[in-house]
C-alpha cells in the first residue's frame, strides 16, 4: 500500500548543496511493520518526512494507497516523532492532545472527546486525560503520542526513532505496544530506528540504509514467531541470526550471504 | 514550619517592610517638618478628603474622583485595548511571515524607538485636546511593545509543533487557534506588561499638556499652587494604581499561562 | 535531519543578505506611501506635514548649531545617567539577590515605587533637589534603575549552584564566588537589563526636557520644548526623529560593547540562530 521508487532528496542548491537520500526504493504492504534502520546521518528521517508529506523531495516517487504523495501530508496518515515534549502541546491536556488530529473530522467535540479517550485507554492511559503532558514521565508522554497518532484510525503510521529517548525498559513496553496495535488494528507501520534488535524485534521486513548519502542496502524479512515476546523471541536463534546479519549491514561489513 | 505557614510568613513580611517605611517616614516627618514630605497621615487624609469621601452610593468616591480618576482609567483602558486589538493580530500575521517580517523589520524597530513624549504636542495638532487625543496617543504609545514581542512569540513558534500539525492535517484556522495564538501567549504577555506600565506614563504626560480633567492634570494643578499634600496624594495614587493594575494583569497572566510555567518548570 | 556545515553558513549568509534587502524594500515603500497620501490630500497638509518636509527638516537640523549642541547635552545626560544606574544598580542587585529574604521583604516597597512615572515626580524632585542637571540624574537613576536591579537579582537566580559549591570546595570565600562565578555567569542577563535601562535613560531626560524646557539645561527635549511653544510642528517631528535614531544609534552601541566584553555569550546565540 505504501510504494516509493527512486526517492533522492538534496538539500540546499549547487555547491553548498547536501545529498541526504540517493535512489531509494520501498515497499510496504498492507498491515506490515517495516523497519528502516541504519547508522546516524543516513537519511532516515528524510526518508520518513518525504513520506508523510512534510518534504518535496528533489527527485522520485511515492504512493499512498496508489495516491501520489508530493509535499502534501496525504490522507490516513499518522506521525510519532522522537521528541514527544516538543511534539505535544504543553496548554491542552492529554486527551485534548490526543483529540488534535480529530479536529479536521466532521465530529461533535463530544465524540472527539469520547474517540479521544477511547484512544488512551488503547495504550492504557486513560487516567491521565486531565492532565497536562509535563505532568507524565517520558515515556508515558510517547504513549500519548502514540495515542494521537491512533485516534483517528490511519492506515499508515510513520514513527520516527520513537522510542530514542525514553529508557530500555520503557522501550521494550512501547515496542510490545506497537506490535499489538498492528495486530489489534492492521495498521501498516514504517519505524524509523537505530537500535537493530528493535528494528528485527518488531519488523516483518527490516530494510538497512547504509552511508551518507542513505541508499538501501538490504531488505530482509524477518520471520520469526508471532507473537513476539521480549525474553523468548530474543532468545531464538533465528534471532540472533538476523540481528547480527543487519548489524554487520549496518556497519558496512559484508553480509553473510556475500561472503 | 509547614509551606502554607511560611508562605504566609513571608507575604507578611513584605507588608511589614512597607508598613515599617512608612511609620518610620510619619515619626521622621513628625520630628523633622518638611514641605516637601508631608506626614503620610497627612497624604491620607488628604487622599481621604478629595476622593474617597463620597456618598455611599458612589462607592465613596467624590465628585473630583468621579470627575478625574475615572475618566483616566477609562482612557488608559481603551487605549490599551486598541493597542491589543490591533498589535496582537498584527503581530502574528507579521510574525509567521518571514517575507513580512523582513520588510518591516527596520520600520518597527525605528518606531519602537521613538519616544512617544515628544510627540505630544502632534497628537495634540492631530486631535485637539481632548478625550480623543489622550486615548490615540496611549494607543500609539503603548502598541510598539505588544507588537514586537508578539511578532517574536509568533516568530519562534516550536517547528516541531507547526510540523505536527501540519502531519495531522489541520486546517489554517485551527493552526491559528490551537498551535500560533497558544504558542505566542507567553512573550505577547511579556509585551503586555511593558505596555501596561507605559501605559500609565503616557496617560500622565497627556494629561500634563493636553488635558482639562484626569489624574495628570489634578497633580499639574497641585504642583503649580505647590500644594505639594496634593501633589504627593497625586504620587500615591499613581503607585497604588499601578501596583493593583500590575497585580491584576500578574493574575490573569497566573491563570492563562498556568501550562507555561508547568512545562517550563521541567525544562529547566 | 543534519545538514552540512557548508549548505548551514551559506544559507545563514543568504537570509542576511535578504533580510537587508527586505528592510530596505519595506522602508522605501513605507516612505513612498506616506509621501503619496500626504500629497493626495488624505493626510492633511495642516494636520501632519508630508514626510519629504520632515526628513528636509532633519537634514537640515545637523546644520544647526543649537541642536547639535542640544544632542551633546542630551548624549551627555544619558551616558552619566546610565553610569550612575549601573554602578549603583548593579552592586545593589548583587546585593539584594546574594542575601535571602531580603528579596521577598522589599517586593512591596518596590512594587509600589515601581509604577510611579518618573515624569509625575518632577515637580517634587524639582523643589528638593532644585532644578537643573541633578534633578534629571535623580530622575534618570530612579526610572532606569529598575531594569538593572532586577536582571541582576534574576541573573544571580540562573547560576548554577554546581558552578559555586565548586569554587566554594576549592576554599574560595564568598565575594571571591560572586566575582568569579556569578558575576559572568549573570553578565549576559545584567547586559540586557543595561540595554532597557539606557533606552529608559534616554527617554526620561528626553521627557524631562520637553516638560520642563531649558531651564534644566539643555537637551532634545529642551529643542523640542522651544518648539512646542513656538508652535512649529515641523522641528518636532523632526527632533522625534532624530530621537528615534539616536536611540537606535545607542542600543547598538551598547550590544557592540556587549560583545566585546561577553563574546561567548554572543557566539553561542549566533550558532543557535543559525541552526534555525
Amino acid at each position: 500500500m505504501l510504494e516509493v521508487t527512486d526517492l533522492t532528496h538534496a538539500y540546499g542548491r549547487g555547491s553548498g548543496g547536501h545529498l541526504a537520500v540517493d535512489r531509494i526504493s520501498l515497499k510496504a504492504g498492507q498491515g506490515e511493520l517495516v523497519s528502516i534502520v541504519g547508522p546516524s546521518g543516513c537519511g532516515k528521517s528524510t526518508v520518513l518526512r518525504c513520506i508523510a508529506g512534510l518534504l518535496h523531495p528533489t527527485r522520485g516517487t511515492i504512493t499512498v494507497n496508489g495516491a501520489a504523495v508530493h509535499g502534501t501530508v496525504p490522507d490516513g496518515l499518522a506521525v510519532v516523532f522522537q521528541d514527544y515534549s516538543r511534539s505535544l502541546y504543553p496548554w491542552l491536556s492529554v486527551r485534548d492532545n490526543v483529540a488534535l488530529p480529530l479536529q479536521r473530522t466532521q465530529r461533535s467535540r463530544a465524540q472527539r472527546r469520547s474517540d479521544a479517550q477511547q484512544a488512551l485507554a488503547v495504550v492504557g492511559l486513560d487516567d491521565t486525560a486531565h492532565r497536562y503532558p509535563w505532568q507524565l514521565s517520558g515515556g508515558m508522554q510517547q504513549r500519548v503520542a502514540i495515542a494521537r497518532a491512533i485516534a483517528c484510525d490511519p492506515v499508515l503510521l510513520l514513527m520516527d526513532e520513537p522510542f530514542g529517548s525514553v529508557d530500555a525498559q520503557t522501550r521494550e513496553d512501547l515496542e510490545d505496544l506497537v506490535l499489538r496495535l498492528r495486530r489489534d488494528r492492521g495498521i501498516t507501520i514504517l519505524l524509523v530506528t537505530h537500535d537493530i534488535d528493535e528494528s528485527v524485534y518488531t519488523g516483518d521486513r527490516v530494510i538497512v540504509l547504509t552511508g551518507a548519502p542513505g541508499r538501501v542496502r538490504a531488505d530482509l524479512t524477518v520471520q520469526l514467531p508471532e507473537p513476539r515476546d521480549q525474553i523468548t523471541t530474543k532468545e531464538l536463534p533465528a534471532f540472533v541470526q538476523l540481528r547480527t546479519e543487519v548489524s554487520r549491514l549496518v556497519r558496512g561489513q559484508q553480509a553473510t550471504a556475500d561472503r | 514550619m509547614n509551606q502554607t505557614t511560611a508562605k504566609a510568613m513571608r507575604w507578611l513580611g513584605r507588608w511589614l517592610v512597607l508598613a515599617a517605611g512608612i511609620l518610620a517616614w510619619q515619626e521622621w516627618a513628625g520630628w523633622r517638618r518638611s514641605a516637601f514630605f508631608p506626614p503620610p497621615s497627612a497624604i491620607g487624609a488628604r487622599m481621604y478628603h478629595l476622593w474617597f469621601s463620597g456618598p455611599v452610593s458612589h462607592l465613596a468616591l467624590t465628585s473630583s474622583a468621579i470627575g478625574n480618576i475615572l475618566p483616566s482609567l477609562a482612557r488608559v483602558a481603551v487605549g490599551l485595548g486598541i493597542a491589543v486589538a490591533v498589535g496582537a493580530p498584527a503581530g502574528i500575521a507579521i510574525g509567521r511571515s518571514a517575507a513580512v517580517s523582513g520588510y518591516l523589520d527596520p520600520l518597527l524597530h525605528f518606531g519602537r524607538s521613538l519616544p512617544a513624549v515628544a510627540l505630544v504636542t502632534v497628537f495634540i495638532v492631530l486631535f485637539k485636546l481632548g478625550d480623543q487625543m489622550e486615548v490615540a496617543y496611549i494607543a500609539f504609545g503603548t502598541v510598539w511593545p505588544i507588537l514586537v514581542n508578539t511578532i517574536d512569540g509568533a516568530r519562534t513558534v516550536d517547528p516541531l509543533q507547526v510540523e505536527t500539525a501540519r502531519v495531522f492535517r489541520l486546517s489554517a484556522g485551527q493552526r491559528l487557534t490551537k498551535l500560533i495564538v497558544p504558542a505566542t501567549m507567553p512573550k505577547f504577555f511579556a509585551g503586555l506588561r511593558i505596555s501596561l506600565s507605559l501605559s500609565l506614563v503616557l496617560m500622565v504626560i497627556a494629561e500634563l499638556t493636553g488635558s482639562t480633567d484626569g489624574i495628570g492634570y489634578l497633580m499639574n494643578n497641585a504642583s503649580n499652587s505647590y500644594e505639594m499634600t496634593e501633589v504627593w496624594a497625586g504620587i500615591v495614587l499613581l503607585g497604588v494604581l499601578g501596583y493593583a493594575l500590575n497585580a491584576a494583569l500578574l493574575g490573569v497572566e497566573h491563570h492563562v499561562l498556568a501550562w507555561h510555567r508547568g512545562a517550563r518548570r521541567l525544562t529547566n | 535531519m543534519a545538514m552540512s556545515d557548508e549548505a548551514g553558513s551559506s544559507r545563514a549568509r543568504r537570509v542576511g543578505g535578504l533580510a537587508w534587502v527586505r528592510g530596505l524594500v519595506g522602508v522605501v515603500t513605507f516612505l513612498l506611501m506616506a509621501e503619496v497620501l500626504s500629497v493626495a490630500g488624505v493626510i492633511s497638509r495642516s494636520a501632519l506635514p508630508p514626510i519629504s518636509t520632515v526628513l528636509g527638516q532633519a537634514v537640515l537640523l545637523l546644520g544647526n548649531t543649537q541642536f547639535l549642541g542640544d544632542l551633546a547635552a542630551t548624549i551627555e545626560a544619558w551616558a552619566v545617567g546610565l553610569a550612575i544606574t549601573v554602578a549603583v544598580g548593579v552592586p545593589l542587585g548583587l546585593v539584594l539577590g546574594s542575601v535571602p529574604g531580603v528579596r521577598s521583604a522589599t517586593r512591596a516597597v518596590v512594587e509600589f515605587l515601581r509604577p510611579i512615572p518618573p515624569v509625575a515626580l518632577i515637580p517634587l524632585v524639582a523643589l528638593v533637589v532644585g532644578p537643573g542637571l541633578r534633578m534629571n540624574l535623580t530622575l534618570i537613576v530612579y526610572a532606569a534603575i529598575w531594569p538593572v536591579l532586577f536582571n541582576t537579582i534574576y541573573g544571580l537566580d540562573d547560576v548554577d549552584p554546581v558552578a559555586k559549591q565548586t569554587l566554594r570546595a576549592f576554599g574560595f570565600g564568598p565575594f571571591e564566588v560572586t566575582r568569579r562565578v556569578c558575576l559572568p555567569a549573570a553578565a549576559p542577563f545584567i547586559a540586557t537589563g543595561i540595554r532597557v535601562a539606557s533606552s529608559i535613560a534616554l527617554i526620561v531626560s528626553i521627557a524631562i526636557g520637553i516638560l520642563t524646557g531649558r531651564i534644566d539645561g539643555n537637551g532634545i527635549g529642551a529643542f523640542i520644548s522651544d518648539a512646542n511653544t513656538a508652535g512649529n510642528i515641523n522641528p518636532v517631528l523632526a527632533a522625534a526623529l532624530w530621537a528615534g535614531v539616536l536611540g537606535l544609534a545607542l542600543n547598538a552601541l551598547l550590544l557592540w560593547a556587549e560583545r566585546r566584553v561577553l563574546p561567548w555569550h554572543h557566539a553561542y546565540l549566533d550558532e543557535a540562530e543559525a541552526a534555525r
